[in-house]
């Protein structure tokens, strides 16, 4: 490298910022869309599944940047797995001790991040050719890219599914009958229950795309 | 050395397995204790809920022993099993037995004087475990309260039965058709969900759940199959 390049330089800035939105894991990329159905029925899960996808990808991905000039090339694969698999199964027991309800509400999806294509993906494609730092600024940024779209799908789905967020009950109390009810449902209001299922998840990614595509026109293929 | 060579390949991999496998299982025992620790005071937190005593996860163990006076391992006879801890039971494991080679814990609480029955369920949903407490009465016929909860039924659906207006439904109910004429299984009617909804005065009923027909299924069965276990312990106590 003839110049040393600063560690906030655009290019970098690029790494992180580009999957937010036009190079966007799930929305762009079509990357890791069934855990993003799976596990977005309530905003809390949600968040900390988007961090402990961030953690696994950013870490992963330095992991094997670090290790880019001595892995075996025919068996980086399964190099790749053990490492991610090793990633998950920490984030997996860390959860428990420390966070116990979330990691029973999010029980199998944990495991599931090993199978996420974004990780391996970002990991194939980027960390096994860049340095350690870009491909951290990249791993941060696909997942990130991906918190994102599980954070505003669970915000609608829980805002509209069982009229709360975090759990707090922002539209009011429902209780047995209208007369036992507090705020909207006070008027007769009734939660859409169709938004807790997985297929209510893919629509509300479907419109998101539309949203974002309407904005960005140079992301409508021809 | 040549990168693609076997040698390479193999003590590569042989070392990375050897690293990785340090960590996890360093890590593994460092968090084991404080695991096994959130898991016994949610078992606690639940007994406890049953009889009414609403309390954190974290201070469960402190208030249990307070609460619950006897844990009691009942052979399928109904004798007593003194050999085995009532609390270190996995259900998940004695239900894979002939029923007459399984123990069944049971817990002895006390609240305001008054004595009450845990007994601990384990069934199937509709899509995996599902289990929970229910605490009888000292008359062993009233349901004191329930609490239920699952690996994985259907959110919004089956997963409901982990809501309060489920559970506490369950509370005031009766277990047998006639109060006086003993813990026989002809006698034994348990409590049973109803799709559409139960009559007010039927004694042995709670509301389903709409669109849940399979895990209220599973709920029915899991009261059913658990308390019959139980009735000649009390039948004899």
């Amino acid at each position: 490298m003839a110049e040393k390049e600063s560690l906030f330089s655009k290019k970098n800035i690029q790494l992180l910022k580009n999957p937010l939105n036009t190079d966007n894991p799930i929305t762009v990329q079509v990357l890791g869309v069934c855990s993003a159905l799976a596990v977005t029925v309530q905003l809390k899960p949600s968040i900390v599944m988007a961090i402990s996808v961030m953690v696994v990808i950013a870490a992963s991905n330095v992991i094997v940047s670090l290790l880019r000039n001595l892995i075996p090339n025919r068996v980086r694969i399964i190099v790749q797995l053990v490492i991610v698999a090793a990633l998950v199964i920490l984030v997996d027991l860390t959860l428990k001790a420390y966070s116990y309800d979330v990691s029973k509400q999010l029980s199998v999806f944990i495991g599931l991040i090993i199978t996420n294509c974004i990780v391996m993906g970002r990991l194939e494609a980027f960390a096994l050719a860049n340095k350690p730092w870009a491909s951290f600024l990249d791993g941060l940024g696909n997942g990130a890219g991906y918190g994102l779209i599980l954070v505003v799908v669970s915000f609608f789905r829980e805002l509209l599914g069982s009229g709360k967020l975090g759990g707090w009950e922002i539209l009011g109390h429902k209780g047995k009958t209208i007369a036992d009810s507090t705020g909207l449902y006070g008027f007769g209001y009734e939660n859409n229950g169709f938004m807790l299922l997985a297929p209510m998840a893919l629509i509300v990614v479907g419109i998101y795309i539309w949203i974002q595509r309407s904005i960005n026109v140079k992301l409508i293929e021809n | 050395m040549d990168r693609n060579s076997n040698t390479y390949t193999f003590m590569f991999s042989s070392i990375l397995v050897i690293v990785v496998a340090l960590i996890l299982a360093f890590v593994s025992q460092a968090t084991k204790s404080k695991y096994e620790s959130n898991i016994e005071n949610e078992k606690m937190q639940s007994i406890l809920a049953t009889i009414g005593v609403a309390v954190d996860r974290d201070k469960a163990s402190g208030l249990y022993n307070d609460y619950i006076k006897e844990s009691l391992t009942l052979n399928a006879d109904g004798s007593l099993n003194i050999g085995v801890n009532a609390f270190d039971i996995n259900l998940h494991k004695e239900l894979k037995k002939d029923a007459n080679k399984q123990s069944f814990p049971l817990y002895i609480a006390e609240k305001d004087g008054k004595k009450y029955y845990v007994i601990p369920l384990y069934g199937a949903g509709l899509w995996d475990a599902i289990w929970g407490y229910v605490a009888l009465e000292s008359d062993k016929n009233t349901v004191a309260g329930a609490i239920f909860d699952h690996k994985g039924e259907t959110p919004g659906l089956g997963a409901q039965i982990t809501e309060k207006w489920f559970q506490e439904q369950f509370a005031g109910k009766t277990i047998l058709t006639d109060a006086s004429a003993g813990f026989t299984d002809n006698n034994f009617i348990s409590v049973r969900t109803v799709k559409g909804g139960a009559k007010t005065d039927d004694a042995h009923a709670v509301d389903g759940i709409s669109g849940s027909t399979k895990t209220a299924d599973g709920i029915n069965n899991m009261i059913q199959e658990r308390l019959a276990h139980y009735l000649i312990y009390f039948q004899n106590n």
